[in-house]
C-alpha cells in the first residue's frame, strides 16, 4: 500500500510521520502531482495559519488536485479547514470539499480560545471511530471551527458545539491532531489505513 | 469537556533525567525515553523535557533525545532549556516536540516571542515564568526571575504574563519559586490572577504535594494544567490515582483506564 503525506508549507509534520512509524506503516512526504495521484492513501496534515497554506496550494496547483483525488484522504487540523469552504482566518477562500464554513470560536467569558487540550468526540459515524470507546479523549489545539453540518461525523463541545471529525465520499477529516491523541488517535489512523 | 492536564516534567542533563527516581519497574530509571513512554502510558496528558546541560555536546545529546522520545510516545510533548533562537527551535521541532518553553532568553529578548510565534505559531511556544514574592522599593511584588529563579529582573510578573500573551505566546508555565519544592501547594493567588487575565492557557508549576494541591489548582487557581517532577519520580503521588482522585471531586479529567 502507497501512502502519501502531502508536503506543503503547514508547519511541521514531523509528529505525523513518526506516528505512522510507530504503527509500522510506511510513507512517502511529497507535494508531486503524480505520486499523490497514485497513492492509496493521502494524509493532508498541517499546522498554520489558513490563508499562507491557501496561497501555497493554488502556487502548487495543490488546490485542484486534492478535491480531485478518488482515494481516501484524510485532512486534520488546518488540513481538515482547508478542505471546507471558507475560513473566517484571514477571510480564506479554501478548497470547498465539505460545503461548510469555518470560524472562530466566539470570545466567551471564562473560556481561553484557542480550544488547547484533551477533550471528548461523540456521535460517532464513521469508519475512522471504529473500536473507540463512547466519549474519547483527543487532543486540540485551534481557534478556528467548523460547525456541526451534515458532513459531521463526531463532534465536540467546546463554547459551542464543532465538528470534530467530517466525511464526504472520499474525503474523511478531523480537525485534533490524531498523531498526539495517544491510543486512540493511533486507533483512528489505522482505522483510515484499513479501509 | 475540555479537561484540566496533568504533567510530569523531567529534567535531563547528557540525555539522561536527573534527579534520582524511584521506579523499581523500570529498566533504567536514568532513561528519559522509558519514564517518558511510562508515564505516558499512566495517563499523564502531556510531558514537559527540561535540558539542563550546559555544554554544546549535550546540546546534540538532547536533540537525539526529543527525537527518540518522539518516535516513543503519543502524547504531546514540550521541550525547554536553554533555547534563544529561531535556529534552535527549529531544530527542535524539527526532531518532533510538539512545542518548546522559552524562559530567560525571551526576558532578555522579548521581541524572541513575536519572532518565534510568527514563524512557528503561537501554539507551539511556550513562555515560561519563574516569579519569586520579593521585598521591592515599591513593597512586597511579584518579580520575574531567571537563571533557576536566582536572578531577579525588572519586571513585574503580573504585567508580564499579559505581554509575552500580546507578543505571541500560545501557552504560559508558571513557576513560583516561593513555592517551589516546599510540597505546600502551589502559589493560588498568582496563578488566580494570571490565569484569569489570560485567554491562553497556564499551567501552574512549583509546589505539588498532596492530591488536593492539585483539586486546589484546578479551582481557586484557574489553573489549566498543572506539573510536578518530584512527586511523581518519587511515586509519592501516582498519576492514575491522581486522576481518579480529581475526576471523583468533578475536576474533568481524561480518564485512560
Amino acid at each position: 500500500m502507497k501512502t502519501v503525506i502531502v508536503k506543503y508549507n503547514a508547519g511541521n509534520v514531523q509528529s505525523v510521520m513518526y506516528a505512522l512509524d510507530r504503527i509500522g506503516a510506511t510513507y512517502l512526504y511529497t507535494d508531486d502531482e503524480n505520486e499523490i495521484r497514485t497513492a492509496d492513501k493521502v494524509i493532508f496534515p498541517g499546522v498554520g495559519e489558513a490563508s499562507t497554506a491557501m496561497s501555497y496550494l493554488r502556487k502548487t496547483g495543490l488546490d485542484k488536485v486534492i478535491p480531485s483525488l478518488k482515494q481516501p484522504v484524510f485532512g486534520t487540523c488546518i488540513g481538515m479547514q482547508l478542505m471546507c469552504r471558507y475560513s473566517e482566518e484571514n477571510n480564506t477562500e479554501c478548497m470547498g470539499i465539505f460545503d461548510v464554513d469555518v470560524k472562530r470560536f466566539p470570545a466567551t467569558p471564562g473560556l481561553k480560545v484557542p480550544h488547547m487540550g484533551w477533550n471528548n468526540i461523540y456521535g460517532y459515524n464513521s469508519a475512522l471511530t471504529d473500536q473507540l470507546s463512547d466519549n474519547a479523549y483527543v487532543y486540540f489545539v485551534h481557534s478556528y471551527a467548523a460547525p456541526v453540518c451534515e458532513f459531521t461525523v463526531a463532534s465536540c463541545d467546546y463554547i459551542h458545539p464543532f465538528s470534530a471529525m467530517l466525511q464526504k465520499d472520499n474525503f474523511y477529516a478531523a480537525q485534533f491532531h490524531c498523531e498526539i491523541s495517544g491510543n486512540v488517535g493511533q486507533q483512528i489512523i489505522e482505522n483510515f489505513l484499513k479501509i | 469537556m475540555l479537561t484540566k492536564r496533568i504533567i510530569p516534567c523531567l529534567d535531563v542533563k547528557e540525555g539522561r533525567t536527573v534527579k534520582g527516581v524511584n521506579f523499581v519497574n523500570l529498566r533504567d530509571a536514568g532513561d528519559a525515553v522509558e519514564l517518558g513512554a511510562m508515564y505516558a502510558a499512566q495517563g499523564a496528558d502531556e510531558l514537559v523535557y527540561l535540558d539542563i546541560t550546559a555544554t554544546v555536546e549535550g546540546r546534540s545529546t538532547f536533540i537525539d533525545l526529543v527525537r527518540r522520545v518522539a518516535h516513543t510516545i503519543n502524547i504531546p510533548f514540550t521541550v525547554g532549556g536553554g533555547i534563544s533562537s529561531i535556529a534552535d527551535v527549529s531544530a527542535l521541532l524539527h526532531a518532533g516536540a510538539d512545542k518548546v518553553s522559552i524562559n530567560s532568553s525571551a526576558v532578555r529578548n522579548p521581541d524572541l516571542i513575536n519572532e518565534l510565534s510568527l514563524e512557528f505559531g503561537s501554539q507551539c511556544i511556550v513562555v515560561a515564568i519563574d516569579t519569586r514574592y520579593v521585598e521591592t522599593s515599591d513593597g512586597m511584588q511579584h518579580i520575574v526571575h531567571t537563571h533557576g529563579g536566582r536572578k531577579p529582573t525588572e519586571l513585574l510578573t503580573i504585567p508580564w504574563a499579559k505581554e509575552v500573551e500580546d507578543r505571541g505566546a500560545g501557552e504560559l508555565l508558571l513557576t513560583s519559586m516561593d513555592t517551589d519544592g516546599t510540597k505546600n501547594g502551589f502559589a493560588l493567588e498568582l496563578t488566580s490572577i494570571i490565569s484569569g487575565n489570560a485567554n491562553i492557557p497556564v499551567i501552574a508549576s512549583g509546589g505539588a504535594g498532596t492530591m488536593d494541591n492539585f483539586y486546589d489548582v484546578f479551582t481557586t487557581g484557574k489553573a489549566d494544567a498543572g506539573l510536578a517532577a518530584s512527586i511523581f519520580h518519587f511515586r509519592e503521588i501516582d498519576i492514575p490515582d491522581l486522576k481518579q482522585y480529581l475526576s471523583d471531586k468533578d475536576i474533568p479529567m481524561r480518564m485512560t483506564r
